[in-house]
């Protein structure tokens, strides 16, 4: 009976969270109407998110792109198919890994920290300050950042595949002699702008959106002690990669028509 | 960090950005050779189109002049029915040009080849091609070069 009774208090408490969670989200999305003449803190954000993920995206989209093209030669030589390599290494990146990676890493860089800041200053009692002095903490701290997450995360998204690419060409033409003309040829042929493009910059801006509102939002609702905060940036790289990895397959069982 | 660096890298951060996606749809996809200026409509039909798609390139001596843009089946001919946007560029092409379908390497992707003719008129909207030759199934093509193995092998017996 009491076990019943636990796993209906976890229940509840778990969908009052993602209530909380939306009427956040709802408030952060008004909020955003003021940031036209508080630009400033947008650009201060776009920074911390975007710009000091740069390297980890680079460094880690030329390796995935490097990968992708030594084991895609291996596998598509055996069919003497190794001019497909440009294809593969281009598809793969712009329709999932490019999106998808981003995310995860942004989850890990970007949203951590972003969850132990705002948990800090609820612990600090700084977001209780500004309340004291009417600021919205809202307004001034969470709508900025949310804005920030979800213009860099399609940039960040776009610049790994783009060196995912080049990485590819690294490999499959400098490394392992496939021919250029082919693998770029190849690529433009079967990589289409609206379906394949088109689609992964879609999936990186909802991402954008995910990810960002689970950090601010489990900073904003962390409980404000060391160990809390410490919880709650635990909660926003797990939640992160869980939600992006579940939300990919739906969209990308949506987005692919052709089956 | 004052403001005018931060200014800048953000701005150095987001124009790398736009370029990022400039390339892909530039460079990587079909942007660039997507699009057929001032396209007319021509038509033709197959018995079989094999791996044929919309979007696949129309060409002629190799150079690419349109793309397929739809596939149909006649229902009344049981064939089926190609429609190509050919660049309006190209207006001076045969009336009675054949169109084949043709596979780029062994197992590349296929792709219609027009062969010019020697016809006066020159094709316009909403013409139709009459010489056609379908796509070569692989599997036919086995099927009946194992026929003609097993056909001529008590021959060279006797």
């Amino acid at each position: 009976m009491n076990a019943i009774a636990n796993l209906g208090r976890i229940f509840l408490s778990a969908l009052e969270r993602l209530g909380r969670a939306g009427l956040f989200l709802a408030e952060t999305a008004a909020g955003t109407v003021t940031l036209v003449r508080r630009f400033p803190l947008v650009m201060q954000q776009v920074y911390a998110v975007g710009v000091l993920t740069l390297l980890i995206i680079l460094v880690s989209g030329l390796f995935v792109g490097m990968v992708l093209g030594l084991q895609g030669y291996n596998t598509l030589v055996r069919f003497g198919a190794e001019d497909s390599l440009g294809l593969l290494v281009a598809l793969s990146l712009v329709r999932e890994l490019g999106p998808v990676v981003t995310a995860l890493l942004f989850a890990g860089r970007a949203g951590s920290a972003l969850t132990a800041e705002i948990g800090l200053m609820k612990a600090t009692e700084q977001i209780a300050g500004m309340e004291m002095m009417a600021v919205d903490p809202v307004k001034r701290v969470i709508a900025p950042r949310l804005v920030a997450g979800i213009i860099a995360m399609p940039l960040l998204a776009a610049l790994f595949s783009a060196i995912g690419v080049l990485g590819g060409h690294l490999v499959g033409v400098g490394l392992l002699g496939v021919d250029a003309g082919a693998f770029w040829s190849q690529m433009q042929s079967g990589v289409d702008f609206q379906e394949d493009i088109m689609s992964g910059v879609l999936k990186s801006l909802v991402f954008g959106v995910v990810c960002t509102w689970i950090a601010v939002f489990e900073g904003y609702d962390a409980v404000p002690t060391s160990e809390g905060v410490a919880t709650a940036t635990n909660h926003t790289v797990v939640y992160s990669s869980l939600a992006v990895l579940a939300i990919d397959f739906i969209m990308t069982s949506l987005l692919l028509t052709e089956v | 960090m004052n403001r005018k660096t931060l200014e800048l890298w953000v701005g150095l951060f987001v124009a790398a950005g736009l370029l990022a996606i400039a390339m892909l749809a530039f460079k990587v996809g079909n942007l660039a050779t997507a699009d057929v200026l001032n396209a007319y409509v021509v038509k033709a039909r197959f018995d079989n189109v094999g791996g044929l798609k919309a979007k696949s390139p129309v060409t002629m001596a190799g150079v690419r002049i349109g793309r397929v843009s739809g596939i149909s089946f006649d229902n009344g001919k049981y064939q089926a029915v190609v429609t190509m946007a050919i660049d309006g560029r190209y207006q001076k092409i045969p009336a009675d040009s054949s169109a084949s379908i043709l596979t780029s390497g062994l197992l590349g992707e296929q792709y219609v080849g027009f062969e010019p003719g020697g016809d006066e008129r020159f094709l316009k909207d909403g013409d139709e091609l009459m010489i056609t030759q379908s796509a070569l199934v692989l599997e036919k093509m086995i099927g009946q070069f194992l026929f003609g193995k097993a056909s001529e092998t008590p021959t060279n017996k006797k």
